[in-house]
């Protein structure tokens, strides 16, 4: 937990659309330690997935400086494994070959070592002969998260992993995920835009504004884990962070009877 | 499951107010053989006329004389060689066209270079009528088997081609980022993710090709064989026996359905496991 793993700086990123330039990023600077748990909060179309993907290395594209281990993201590399607000998953392979997608053609005993010990970390036991098309979403985005790991990468990023399922299982897979990083001890990078996610999972809260995305604060939440959603400090970090997005709007109330 | 339906609709049906009463027809059938009520009834309505003597029995042969038709075809041998042969000519052309399409569809789908080359002349000589090549074909080939075969295997092209090409460009790019993230080179990208994602259309393109080999099947053997249904139709014809037309009819339409149920059943075994039927 001390030495920087994920090194950006004054990061800008601009889309040509329609013949005009639109800036997606403006000056965005942010150190990761390894381990360290970051989550990233914005509003929809602040630039936090561009952000995420420029990490991947599915953006290319930008200016600035971002550097995963000491070398620039020129491209994605295995050491950095994803997953996607969809589970994207390969609808012909089972979730066992799912799983070991990312391992090559010729796999060693100790890759399906790992493809196993991956499918129980996530829960999946059991359904390793499964079709994508007969899992759940919650399972969906087990196997997907499973996949990503298969390859034992340094950093997970996630964006949004959970924002297509329901509040239930959204909580349950918040905590599966808790329980990942501390079995696993990888640098976790999350996009999401539901604060009461960010606050329960990270070390730090990283907040984007709009248009252009820039970082506006960074919040670090300095409360033990396994974090309690109702305790006062969590909802006081929480409502200091909702206060960063509605803050603006100081239009006075108009009551009309 | 199925009789479960049908008590639901025909509870339905009463349920109806009584000013607008629709008649609640409940056959005692599973779903599945229902749509055959129709034409047995037709069959059994064409043979009552013929036999009461309401249809000209050489234009309009009763079923049953059909069916004695094709008895003594196949009694005399002659009828299975030309099923033989027929078949044989479809699956050559089919072959033939389908391989073209797949090697061509795969190449332009996947290398844009190759595309912008070879996509647009296809698409040209797409838009020429097939039957359009016949007299050229027929130069260059004869009147044999070559010919016939090159001119079912055009037909077959197209929809291959297209259903291919279309399935490879609409892969999912969701999926494709998956295989970029985990570094898959070009070749291996095309392989475990591109083609198995185009497969449910390149399979549709399979089917619709085989339907029109079947189509011109039958152009190349009307305009001119010595075997094959085609020619049993025109011989049909010409000898004026319109029950040895009918039975040529009855057995494209007999063929053309069992080689698609082929297809189709190796396209939902392919398919099936992704929750997928054709």
């Amino acid at each position: 937990m001390s030495s920087t793993t994920l090194d950006i700086r004054n990061l800008t990123k601009t889309f040509n659309v329609n013949g005009g330039q639109v800036t997606a990023l403006q000056d965005i600077s942010l150190s990761v330690k390894q381990g360290e748990f970051v989550s990233i909060i914005g509003s929809s179309g602040c630039g936090k997935s561009t952000l995420l993907r420029i990490i991947a290395g599915l953006e290319t594209d930008y200016q600035g400086s971002a550097e995963f281990e000491g070398s620039a993201i020129n491209g994605p590399g295995l050491e950095r494994g994803v997953v996607f607000q969809e589970h994207r998953l390969f609808p012909w392979l089972t979730v066992r070959q799912n799983v070991a997608f990312g391992l090559g053609k010729t796999k060693s005993k100790s890759d399906w070592e790992s493809v196993d010990e991956h499918i129980d970390l996530v829960g999946l036991q059991g359904f390793e002969h499964a079709y994508p098309h007969q899992l759940s979403g919650g399972m969906a985005q087990r196997a997907s998260i499973a996949r990503a790991l298969a390859n034992r990468p340094q950093a997970l990023l996630f964006d949004e992993p959970f924002g297509a399922l329901d509040a239930l299982t959204k909580i349950q897979m918040q905590q599966e995920v808790l329980r990942i990083w501390e079995a696993e001890k990888a640098t976790m990078i999350l996009v999401t835009h539901d604060i009461d996610e960010a606050v329960f999972l990270g070390d730090r809260v990283v907040i984007m504004s709009n248009r252009p995305g820039t970082i506006k604060r960074i919040v670090p939440v300095e409360l033990p884990r396994p974090r309690d959603r109702s305790s006062y400090e969590f909802t006081q970090l929480r409502s200091q962070i909702y206060s960063e997005f509605f803050r603006q709007e100081t239009k006075p109330f108009v009551y009309s009877i | 499951m199925s009789s479960h339906e049908q008590t639901e609709q025909v509870i339905q049906l009463e349920a109806q107010p009584s000013g607008l009463r629709v008649p609640s027809l409940s056959l005692r059938l599973p779903h599945k053989w229902q749509g055959l009520v129709l034409p047995v009834l037709l069959v059994i309505v064409w043979e009552v006329l013929s036999r009461a003597g309401l249809l000209a029995a050489n234009w309009f042969p009763a079923p049953s004389a059909i069916a004695d038709t094709l008895l003594d075809l196949l009694r005399g041998g002659e009828l299975a060689q030309h099923i033989i042969v027929t078949v044989a000519r479809v699956l050559a052309g089919f072959l033939i066209g389908a391989l073209a399409a797949t090697l061509l569809g795969g190449i332009t789908g996947s290398t844009p270079l190759m595309r912008r080359l070879l996509d647009p002349t296809l698409q040209a000589l797409r838009n020429i009528p097939s039957m359009a090549w016949v007299p050229l074909f027929l130069l260059w080939m004869g009147i044999h088997e070559t010919s016939k075969i090159a001119l079912i295997a055009v037909g077959v092209f197209f929809p291959v081609y297209l259903n291919l090409l279309s399935g490879i460009l609409t892969v999912d790019r969701k999926l494709v980022e998956v295989g970029q993230i985990f570094k898959l080179p070009k070749i291996q990208l095309i392989r475990r993710v591109i083609l198995p994602a185009a497969l449910p259309s390149y399979l549709v393109g399979l089917r619709s090709g085989l339907g029109l080999g079947w189509m011109f099947v039958v152009a190349a053997e009307i305009m001119g064989a010595s075997r094959g249904l085609g020619f049993l139709m025109i011989d049909g014809q010409m000898t004026g026996r319109a029950s040895v037309i009918i039975a040529s009819i009855v057995l494209f339409a007999l063929f053309g359905k069992l080689t698609d149920l082929v297809l189709e059943l190796i396209g939902n075994r392919l398919l099936g496991h992704r929750g997928l039927h054709l």
